[in-house]
């Protein structure tokens, strides 16, 4: 056995170790897997755990190679996957209790090639359920911890994913942002996290929560992590016709020089930061100012309106994307007396109380007499947000915000829905635009939570967005530690 | 004076039809008829989570050419999605077109009358699952269970739409009956009725003689064949002019036809709610056919049935009767009339090869497969002979049905081997000396001008030579004689 | 805009229409928590967006399809090994219509 360690190397050297045969890809899985082992219990990461799969999947890979095969760009590079993507013979949940027991006859796109470039899943992770939610406590199953502060949420919807990789369980995990659900739990758990260009990876096997607005993006703690994990899951599939042809990402080593680049500051995102988030955010500008950008506020006016177009179409498409879940071809059923009586029951108890809501409310925003005051005018409304950003993306580069108004909270500490909804106030936009955005961790606030910095690029514009992200987190030279491993502070 | 004529009757239609692609409308699975349950199926048109829906573009061009066929303006269109629960729609929406559905605005005109019926528009959707009642009355209401097979979910529907333009069964009627023509004549479906790859949903209402405003209508369901389409508008007119007519209202509902007891009953038991939050279909793109696509869609549909049944109208002098029109009909239903068009070149009279074409081929063709080639030489080859009186119309039937059915034999060495050589002028002349000589009292009264009782001495041929005798040569035999006796 | 708060009625409606059976309580609840998520949509309700074109997809691409060519489907037996109930190779449900 070898004394690296590899839990906390990146993907980018242990793919480069697997293939060049200095370690095995069996080593690297069990490293992660005696770290699951050790800290799960307290995270608590992960509704299903991959373990035996992982190592047979290493022992392919390692065989692959002593076959001489050619390896693939995430050799042997564990991943967490969050538990709203299908996967061919491993229960999917969505952590609902009305998808328990679900056994998919087939596989997500995004997964199918992570596999085919060399990575193992190691697990499926917990998220809130059906991907609503900002903290992962809307989980039917159990919430899941900050590997930073084991007291505090991982944000969410994707917190297993973005606690999977604090906690040193994978390098890498793939998560769903459809408002946010991956940039904030990166965010509040001190890793990378990326929400691409809408259509630049494929929806195919992603369990929709709203299809217009949902997007697969990479979690890593580093910044060139993400972009190799974006390179592999990138690209035009023919089975989702949202991902558009002739488009993908291809990783690069990042130039992260952004003298000269024009760097805005969203005004309307300025508003109800802590104070420490909002020093952050200017230390974040001081530093890009350092390196040469220039620096400026921007408006997008129509950004304030985000949350409310959000939260009447994000609902709405979620409201028929979840109808399908009736009790009559997978999951759970609850008999009733006849089949109606049967749907409801099903529902009534399969759904937990978020889902509900919003089931309802998108289903009174789409009915009959509110749909144009409500649906209708929520998609006008995207069309201003997504002509405001045109009109900043004129005079910039790129641009910039915190990614949540706070550090990680306590658990319970948001119970009444409209607060938890506004955790999600500076990531909403770019997904009603269809812009890429990332979350990158900069610096430690108040109790040493981290804090990340949103860098918002225009459609495509993920590399500008990556050199961007790069240099802030070379200036920041701050390391999200977990709670187990900072005992002494 | 009857409740019908006191009555204005109001019909509409709704016309599914499903499109002959390979596949379904939103994945790979096979489109076929009658195959084992549950075995054409995919995570798409099982609505299993996370799966996703990619458009057929064969079932697109069929679609515009339904469209085109039918007059109608193609437009840009949107895919929606109609949210209702039922347990054989897989995600619990259908994928429609609602406010911008591909074809919009044509006309059917019907062959008999010469009405114009309105289409409103033609829209794509994706068709159900099915579901089978099990219990004792195999009906839906007292079912005790029901299992369901995903086959045909997602099979690519065309819904077409007329305007509320017809006032009786009959012409409802002749409505599908031409829209059936024009539907299979574009290739895009298979018109069966029977396998219900043609369906029909009819809007019903009736108001006063002499009042403006539409009455209250109805949906009525399961019409499988004309002959319920009829029964069922018939039905349901006079059930609502009774109510009507007692001083009741008639409450707008879904009503299921039931072609045993021949009523119609109503579909739901309690009070539905129709709130279908129709919203774009946000996993599918809009499509926008060029002008381009649009002028190949039109000149590739060929030459359509209207123009087709003006030709053979023509040919038979611009009067045909009823029943002509009705042999037009299915003449082109079974794409028939292009023999009767090449039968003109060799002398072969419209009416005769257009009747053979429709009471005899059309019939023989059903039940051959769909990829038969019809032998076309040989048919004509037949056709000649018999109009040149070298074959009785019976003898013609008989060797149409053994050259359709097997379209390698020899016309002439089927014809001898059924013995219908025709006799030679000179057994003729002998055998219609020899019945002469029989019956000499009736030849008498036929010399003097009892033309009916040539019939019998054509029966008389007709049994002497054991069905060989042509009975059109034998009655010019006789009339030669008379005239030869006369002159 | 619907400024009003929201019926117990209007809620039992939208959840009927939505098949989710919910108590009294949620139903309270719920017509409580909906009538102040649409307070806060008041401030979308006042914006003029007359000849604003409403943005039904960020994509703006048209006509994707794919050809008409046959798949394989799935295996009947792995798919009703996740179904609630089966018959038949068929799916089985409850009765449809209910008791009248
Ligand atoms: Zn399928």
């Amino acid at each position: 056995m070898s004394d690296l360690n590899f839990i906390e190397m990146s993907a980018v050297e242990i793919a480069a170790g697997v293939r060049s045969g200095e370690f095995s890809a069996v080593e690297v899985v069990t490293a992660h897997l005696d770290q699951i082992d050790k800290h799960e219990g307290d995270v608590r990461s992960f509704v299903t755990q991959m373990g035996e799969r992982a190592l047979d999947g290493a022992k392919a890979v390692d065989e692959r190679r002593s076959r001489g095969e050619e390896l693939g760009a995430l050799a042997g590079v564990p991943v967490a996957l969050k538990d709203n993507m299908a996967y061919r013979g491993v229960e999917t949940t969505c952590s609902s209790k009305i998808l328990k027991g679900w056994i998919p006859p087939y596989t997500a796109t995004v997964i199918e090639r992570l596999e085919a470039a060399g990575a193992i899943a190691i697990g499926k992770t917990n998220l809130d359920e059906f991907a609503m939610g900002s903290s992962t406590e809307n989980s039917a199953f159990f919430s899941t911890r900050n590997p930073i502060d084991l007291n505090r949420v991982p944000g969410g919807s994707s917190g297993g994913s973005a606690a999977s990789v604090a906690a040193r369980f994978a390098p890498i995990a793939i998560g769903s942002d459809t408002g946010g659900s991956i940039r904030q739990p990166a965010s509040l758990c001190g890793v990378v996290g990326v929400k691409p260009t809408y259509g630049l990876v494929s929806r195919y096997g992603l369990i929709a929560f709203a299809s217009s607005l949902d997007q697969i993006g990479p979690f890593a703690r580093s910044v060139d992590d993400a972009s190799l994990v974006l390179d592999v899951i990138s690209g035009h599939d023919g089975r989702d016709s949202t991902s558009l042809a002739e488009r993908s990402y291809s990783h690069q080593p990042i130039d992260n020089d952004v003298k000269g680049l024009r760097v805005g500051v969203i005004t309307e995102m300025l508003d109800g930061l802590s104070s420490d988030v909002e020093n952050a955010l200017n230390l974040a500008i001081d530093a890009l100012r350092a390196l040469g950008a220039q620096v400026e506020e921007v408006s997008v006016p129509a950004a304030k309106f985000g949350l409310t177009a959000y939260y009447l179409i994000a609902p709405a498409e979620a409201s028929s994307n979840l109808a399908r879940f009736d009790g009559v071809r997978y999951g759970v059923r609850v008999e009733g007396k006849d089949m109606n009586e049967t749907y409801e029951l099903t529902r009534g108890q399969g759904f937990g109380p978020e889902v509900k809501r919003r089931i309802m409310l998108g289903t009174y925003a789409l009915s009959a007499g509110y749909y144009d005051a409500l649906y209708g005018k929520a998609q006008k409304v995207r069309t201003l947000i997504a002509n405001d950003f045109d009109n900043a993306y004129d005079r910039f580069d790129v641009l910039i915000s915190a990614t949540s108004p706070t550090v990680a909270f306590e658990f319970n500490a948001k119970s009444d829905p409209l607060s938890m909804y506004m955790s999600d106030v500076c990531t909403i936009p770019s997904n009603l635009a269809g812009h890429p955005a990332m979350s990158v961790p900069f610096a430690g606030g108040e109790g040493g939570l981290p804090i990340g910095i949103q860098v918002l690029a225009p459609s495509f514009g993920e590399g500008v967005m990556f050199k961007v992200a790069s240099a802030l987190e070379a200036a920041a030279n701050y390391k999200a530690i977990p709670e187990w491993d900072n005992k002494g502070k | 004076m009857s409740l019908e004529d006191k009555y204005l009757i109001t019909v509409g239609l709704e016309v599914h039809t499903e499109l002959r692609t390979k596949t379904k409308l939103f994945c790979g699975c096979a489109n076929e008829f009658g195959a084992e349950p549950n075995t054409n199926i995919c995570p798409v048109c099982l609505g299993l989570p996370g799966s996703l829906p990619v458009v057929n573009r064969r079932a697109v061009e069929y679609a515009m050419r339904i469209g085109t066929a039918l007059n109608c303006e193609i437009k840009h269109s949107v895919f929606h999605r109609k949210n209702y629960f039922y347990p054989d729609m897989p995600k619990d929406y259908q994928v429609t077109q609602y406010d911008e559905p591909t074809c919009v605005n044509g006309y059917v005109e019907l062959p008999i009358t010469g009405k114009i019926v309105n289409i409103v528009r033609a829209h794509i959707e994706e068709d159900t699952g099915k579901s089978t009642h099990i219990g004792t009355s195999g009906r839906i209401t007292g079912a005790d269970y029901s299992l369901v097979d995903y086959n045909r979910s997602g099979i690519p529907l065309v819904e077409i739409v007329s305007a509320p333009d017809m006032v009786s069964g009959e012409e409802a009627r002749e409505y599908v009956s031409e829209l059936r023509s024009i539907l299979v004549a574009t290739g895009a479906t298979d018109g069966k009725m029977e396998e219900g790859s043609l369906r029909v949903d009819a809007n019903v209402s009736v108001r006063p003689v002499g009042t403006e405003v539409l009455g209250t209508r109805c949906e009525i369901k399961n019409l499988n064949s004309l002959r319920s389409l009829v029964r069922a508008i018939t039905y349901e007119a006079r059930r609502q002019m009774e109510i009507v007519e007692e001083g009741g209202k008639v409450i707008q509902e879904t009503r299921h036809w039931n072609e045993d007891l021949g009523k119609t009953s109503s579909l739901r038991s309690k009070e539905e709610a129709y709130d279908y939050r129709y919203f774009p279909e946000p996993d599918l793109s809009p499509l926008d056919p060029t002008a381009e696509e649009v002028e190949a869609i039109k000149a590739g549909l060929g030459t359509l049935p209207p123009k087709r049944r003006a030709i053979l109208v023509e040919l038979l002098d611009g009067t045909p009767t009823k029943s002509e029109i009705e042999q037009i009909q299915t003449a082109i239903n079974f794409g028939l009339d292009e023999l009767v068009l090449a039968g003109i070149d060799r002398k072969i009279p419209a009416k005769l090869s257009l009747a053979r074409c429709a009471n005899e081929v059309a019939g023989l063709i059903s039940n051959l497969g769909d990829s038969y080639i019809l032998p076309n030489e040989k048919i004509l080859e037949v056709l000649a002979k018999e109009s040149a009186g070298e074959l009785t119309p019976t003898q013609s039937k008989v060797v149409l049905s053994r050259v359709v059915a097997d379209g390698d034999v020899e016309v002439t060495a089927l014809i001898s081997e059924l013995g219908f050589v025709a006799a030679s002028s000179g057994e003729m002349d002998q055998l219609v000396e020899e019945i002469i000589a029989e019956s000499p009292s009736e030849w008498e009264r036929f010399v003097s001008g009892e033309d009916q009782l040539a019939g019998f001495f054509v029966g008389k041929a007709m049994k002497k030579s054991g069905g060989k005798a042509n009975g059109k040569l034998v009655s010019k035999s006789l009339n030669d004689r008379r005239s030869q006796l006369q002159g | 805009m619907s400024n009003d708060d929201i019926s117990i009625e209007t809620t039992r409606h939208i959840a009927y229409l939505a098949r989710l059976a919910l108590d009294e309580g949620e139903v309270n609840q719920y017509a409580g928590q909906l009538s102040a998520i649409l307070k806060h949509a008041d401030d979308i309700a006042s914006l003029d967006l007359d000849g604003v074109a409403p943005m039904r997809h960020t994509l703006n691409v048209v006509n994707i399809m794919r050809d008409d060519e046959v798949r394989p489907s799935l295996d009947r037996e792995e798919v009703l090994a996740s179904a609630p109930d089966a018959q038949a190779s068929m799916f089985l449900v409850p009765k449809i219509v209910g008791e009248e």
